[in-house]
């Protein structure tokens, strides 16, 4: 078993998700970031890898992209910092990025890579889960990643279920039609299909995602679902902490859990 | 044969990939355009909106002046007559009345040039339902006038900021419209791009072009066929609907014309064909330019329509398999071509289009062939830009 199913198999409440973009603020921040996460306790870390065009995310996540590609960041260069830092953290990694990444890189190679690192699962919003499933799906399960699908409001009861299917690790449930980083509070509409969601009984583990960006946020959507991933209100604390990074994490983190 | 498989592929071109967002909306047209496309009442509605409202056919243009002067038989299909200006309106009313049929009640779009801003604001006006139109920073310096027809038009121009403020970013500003906003709006793609079912749907409603070359061919010389159709291509709206009747004759030749902007190698291109490789962009697996580490590079054109870092999936295949021939045009050759077109026929085209004339002096053709080239907008638009140069070129 993974770490990824470990680690929900120990724990099914507040479940923390952090998601930050390699390469920002600083190309090598990613050590320090990573470490300091899982220091303070965050159960799962989801590194984005920054893409020119992403096309799911908000303003937030897309200037931090902007800066880490300017900063020099690129796949390989992430890789080889996942690398060193494996052996220090055993909180589980997921990378998040846009599939002509790995294209790019090379599918199989990519997948090789990840394992070889101990990277434990994959979010790419723009591999449709039909693509997934007839060409993809093998090479998932031959180098043992979890293949992260989202489901949103719109998203039929049917393929839900398929995603239910597909997925491991957990279901990454996107709390509204947006892209990331909106911060409106959470609406009745919005409670309404988490308790939908979550009278499905589905096989995995839930995380709610986009619009998490405090203590209130995260505690109702964690009322919902086993936890909650929030990524635009930290990549600002960052942004905003950068002179301590440490500090800034330590902060952000006890924030978010309030304690 | 070139065809199109039911997931939306030309050969290994096409697909959809798109975030889980997007899934439920192009799911829903999907299933819908092609019953639409073949429905009765539509075809009608269609056909009566292109000949009332756009001014369709438009006329077939034996131009001899340009004829003599390249010593062979040219025919122009003169989309620049359409109303608004350019062949992007075609589209536009195809789209807008699927929206209806889907009962959405607000339109966005991301436009280049203006020229597809202006076609969705029109049929917006026509059909009352808001229009929203991104539009990158840059591109709204240098087509200014576009800008101003579609304030006035009533639509609502949001300048696309990240990036490199054109065409590109204005299509990832319009998909995040798209995902925030998926129950009450259509997104009306100006081009054959974007994920399955855009381009072959856009390619269908531009067929109209070539579906009335060949019989205004067939009228004006006997035969329905010409020996070569040349066009040019960015996304590839305009070549799409000139080669589309003629994709499986093969005796057609089929030009595909790329902007190079500086020259294919100079780093300021948007020659897609020669400087892409295999990837995806805006949902579709097709030819792009992009670092080796899967970045998209920012593309370069004197033409706002032309600076498109990827190209329709049909053309990638074309192009690939050798049905098409692609030809690319620096912004000096096309500058000159639209001077000489000006002063030759008294026709002055698009920036975009006079890239299409200047494969004039690059392509190989007997005396005896009749060439038809797609004169896909009008250069109206483009008068500041060729006031701007018109000292080089015309001493």
């Amino acid at each position: 078993m993974s770490r990824l199913e470990n680690t929900f198999k120990n724990k099914n409440k507040n479940l923390l998700n952090v998601y930050f973009t390699a390469g920002f603020p600083a190309l090598e921040d990613t050590e320090t970031i990573i470490r300091s996460l899982s220091e303070n306790g965050v159960d799962v870390i989801e590194v984005g890898m920054p893409y020119s065009d992403p096309m799911a995310d908000g303003p937030t996540i897309q200037q931090s992209g902007m800066q880490a590609l300017e900063n020099g960041m690129s796949v390989a260069v992430l890789f080889s910092q996942l690398k060193k830092i494996r052996n220090q953290v055993d909180t589980p990694l997921v990378l998040m990025g846009y599939f002509n990444q790995v294209m790019q890189f090379g599918e199989e190679a990519f997948l090789v890579r990840c394992q070889e690192i101990g990277v434990d699962g994959l979010i790419l919003p723009d591999l449709p889960l039909s693509v997934y499933e007839a060409e993809y799906q093998d090479l998932f399960k031959k180098y043992d990643l979890a293949p992260i699908f989202l489901i949103t409001p719109q998203t039929s009861e049917e393929r839900i279920r398929k995603i239910d299917q597909l997925s491991r690790g957990f279901i990454y449930v996107v709390s509204s039609a947006a892209i990331t980083g909106n911060s409106k509070e959470i609406s009745p509409e919005q409670l309404a299909y988490f308790q939908r969601i979550e009278n499905m009984n589905l096989r995995l583990p839930r995380m709610i995602g986009f619009g998490i960006s405090d203590h209130q946020s995260f505690s109702t959507a964690c009322k919902y679902a086993d936890g909650a991933i929030i990524g635009s209100a930290f990549i600002r604390a960052l942004e905003n902490g950068k002179e301590d990074l440490d500090k800034t994490i330590k902060t952000f983190v006890k924030g978010i859990r309030n304690n | 044969m070139i065809t199109i498989s039911k997931e939306g592929y030309y050969g290994r071109f096409g697909g959809a990939f798109i975030p889980e967002m997007l899934h439920p909306n192009v799911e829903e047209i999907r299933k819908t355009y092609v019953e639409m496309i073949k429905d009765e009442t539509f075809q009608k509605q269609f056909r009566q909106l292109l000949r009332d409202y756009v001014g369709r056919p438009t006329p077939l243009f034996l131009a001899e002046r340009l004829s003599e002067k390249y010593k062979t038989n040219i025919f122009l299909k003169r989309e620049d007559l359409c109303h608004t200006g350019a062949h992007k309106v075609n589209n536009t009313i195809g789209q807008i009345l699927l929206a209806q049929r889907l009962g959405k009640k607000r339109i966005i779009a991301e436009t280049g040039a203006g020229q597809h801003g202006v076609a969705t604001a029109t049929v917006c006006a026509l059909m009352g339902l808001p229009c929203v139109v991104y539009m990158g920073a840059v591109d709204i310096e240098r087509q200014q006038p576009n800008v101003s027809r579609m304030k006035m038009l009533g639509a609502e121009v949001r300048p696309a900021t990240s990036g490199s403020k054109t065409l590109k970013d204005a299509t990832n500003e319009a998909i995040r419209d798209w995902i925030n906003n998926p129950e009450d709006t259509h997104y009306i793609i100006g081009s054959v791009v974007g994920p399955h079912p855009y381009p072959d749907m856009v390619a269908r409603f531009q067929s109209v072009i070539s579906e009335e070359i060949k019989w205004q061919l067939e009228a004006a010389t006997g035969k329905s066929n010409p020996d070569l159709i040349i066009a040019c291509v960015g996304g590839g709206s305009n070549a799409a609907g000139a080669f589309y009747h003629y994709l499986n004759e093969d005796k057609v030749r089929l030009i595909a014309v790329e902007a190079s902007g500086l020259g294919v190698d100079s780093g300021e291109s948007a020659a897609t064909s020669v400087l892409g490789t295999e990837g995806i962009i805006h949902g579709s697996r097709t030819l792009l330019m992009q670092t080796p580490d899967g970045q998209i590079i920012e593309p370069y054109s004197i033409s706002a329509g032309l600076d498109y870092p990827g190209i329709g999936p049909m053309h990638a295949h074309l192009i690939q398999s050798g049905r098409a021939e692609a030809v690319h045009i620096t912004d000096q050759e096309a500058l000159a071509a639209a001077y000489d077109l000006s002063k030759r026929e008294g026709i002055i085209p698009a920036l975009e289009t006079a890239h299409a004339f200047a494969a004039l002096d690059k392509i190989a053709y007997k005396k005896s062939d009749v060439l038809v080239i797609n004169l896909s907008g009008r250069g109206d638009k483009d008068l500041d830009t060729y006031i701007k140069h018109f000292e080089e070129f015309n001493e």
